[in-house]
């Protein structure tokens, strides 16, 4: 790989996510939780009564995806990121919670950005629609909870060299404002 | 009459299902090489290079270009001398749907819009027929994913609005999706008809090959306007900034209502997938 990636591996902590600037490209190693819209939806309301969520939220890195069936040979389907802002109402609960990294694709809201800065938690971009090309660093999947929902059910992953991007830091900076700033041509 | 056998169309979609998630187009896959040799930004041809590895990995391999591999949108002309037998066309084109996705390992992402339970296997797809002349029967099978689709809208504009409020109104619809709908895009522009009618020429917009404007001067213009425009926001490859935001505008057009000027935006996601046979 090339010298310009940050290795990193979960779970994460505050020091490692405050070496991360919005830009850098990161290989993400070690075990990430996969969680979408329908999943977030009942991991708060497992909050709200009390009850336990499904992994250890401290350091925890979830990846909004919602895999396409493995084939035979391969230990998950094609496995790109979803759009982020559904995951905006739920996400600033979990960050609270300790939650360090968030994978997804698209922007955030102005609310996760202020919770990703309080409490020091990092939001990946991964390439969206290249989810045959990020099965690849997957290297085990296996579903912890939630099963009925299918696809949106919440699986473990071990990631290997998974390849990622800053999109906000912990320093309230947005990779897609700044982005779009450096490459805007004004006539 | 030429008689089709309805289990001769649930083989073929069937088989549609899988190429179109496994197969990007041939169309799809050079704008993308040549969207590559036009980026500016590192990180912009980064991303290119890696959706076009993707789709190596999925032509190779068999596996689906993207892991949401859509709603099965279905668009069927039908020849008027053809007559369908041995079955219910319907339930034909369910059952091909059924069989493609489960065989294939494709996503089902069909759910009940308020429990959000899975259907689990991807029907209904959404059908839209034509009768035209002769005995043959095409089937379009365009696999249609959620995220490019929620950046879509209709707007109904007033007429005074014109072609000029067309074009501003899709450059800020383009502009508000950012990095959502998986950029580089294609945008499908529908002016005319009612309400539906317009949304249905945007998403029939998306279907046109690459690389071959509006045969229409005026509109084909406004496609190449449109596309500068859009592309000089900056936002780029994902939305991480860049040159190259859209690969195209597609415009298509029709009469409208005196009173209006419904205007729909269809955006398809790099994984523009669609497959077709004639039968
Ligand atoms: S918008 Fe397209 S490429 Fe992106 S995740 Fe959805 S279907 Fe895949």
């Amino acid at each position: 790989m090339a010298e310009d990636y940050i290795r990193l591996t979960t779970p994460l902590t505050d020091e490692g996510v405050e070496k991360l600037k919005i830009g850098d490209r990161v290989l993400l190693n070690g075990v990430i939780y996969t969680g979408r819209d329908a999943a977030h939806k009942r991991m708060v309301e497992a909050l709200d009564k009390g009850e336990d969520l499904p992994f250890d939220i401290k350091g925890a890195v979830i990846y909004f995806v919602g895999p396409a069936p493995a084939k035979p040979g391969w230990s998950i389907g094609s496995a790109g990121p979803t759009t982020s802002y559904r995951m905006d109402p739920y996400s600033p609960r979990l960050i609270a919670l300790g939650l360090k990294g968030m994978i997804g694709k698209g922007g955030r809201s102005q609310e996760v950005i202020d919770a990703c800065v309080k409490y020091k938690c990092v939001y990946f971009g991964a390439i969206g629609g290249a989810g045959a090309l990020l099965a690849k660093s997957i290297k085990k999947a296996e579903i912890i909870a939630y099963e009925d929902l299918g696809p949106e059910a919440v699986r473990q992953l071990e990631v290997e060299d998974f390849p990622v991007i800053v999109v906000n830091d912990v320093y309230g900076n947005d990779l897609e404002k700044e982005g779009r700033k450096q490459y805007e041509v004004r006539d | 009459m030429r008689e089709v056998n309805v289990s001769e169309i649930t083989q073929a979609v069937k088989k549609l299902c899988m190429d179109a998630n496994y197969y990007l187009p041939e169309d799809v896959y050079s704008a993308l090489q040549e969207a590559l040799k036009k980026e500016k930004s590192p990180v912009g041809k980064s991303v290119l290079e890696q959706i076009i590895r993707n789709a190596d990995i999925a032509r190779e391999e068999k596996v689906a270009i993207c892991q949401d591999c859509g709603l099965a949108v279905i668009f069927m002309e039908i020849g008027q001398n053809v007559k369908f037998v041995g079955g219910d066309l319907k339930e034909a084109l369910f059952e091909g749907v059924r069989q493609g996705y489960r065989e294939g390992y494709l996503r089902k992402s069909t759910c009940h819009p308020f429990t959000r339970a899975n259907v689990g296997d991807n029907t209904p797809p959404v059908i839209h027929y034509d009768i035209v002349p002769g005995d043959k029967v095409r089937i379009v099978l365009a696999p249609k994913g959620g995220g490019s689709e929620n950046m879509s809208r209709v707007m109904m504009l007033k007429p005074a609005d014109g072609l000029e409020g067309v074009k501003d109104y899709v450059v800020q619809r383009c502009s508000e999706s950012g990095g959502n709908p998986c950029p580089p895009v294609i945008v499908g522009v529908g002016v005319g008809g009612t309400f539906e009618r317009s949304a249905f020429l945007a998403k029939k917009a998306l279907l046109r090959p690459l690389g071959r404007p509006n045969p229409d001067l005026e509109l084909a213009a406004a496609e190449q306007e449109m596309l500068e425009r859009i592309n000089k926001l900056g936002m780029g490859p994902m939305g991480w900034g860049g040159t190259v935001y859209a690969l195209a505008v597609h415009f298509e057009m029709e009469p409208c209502h005196i009173a209006s000027l419904p205007c729909a935006v269809n955006i398809n996601c790099h994984a523009a997938r669609h497959k077709e046979i004639t039968i």
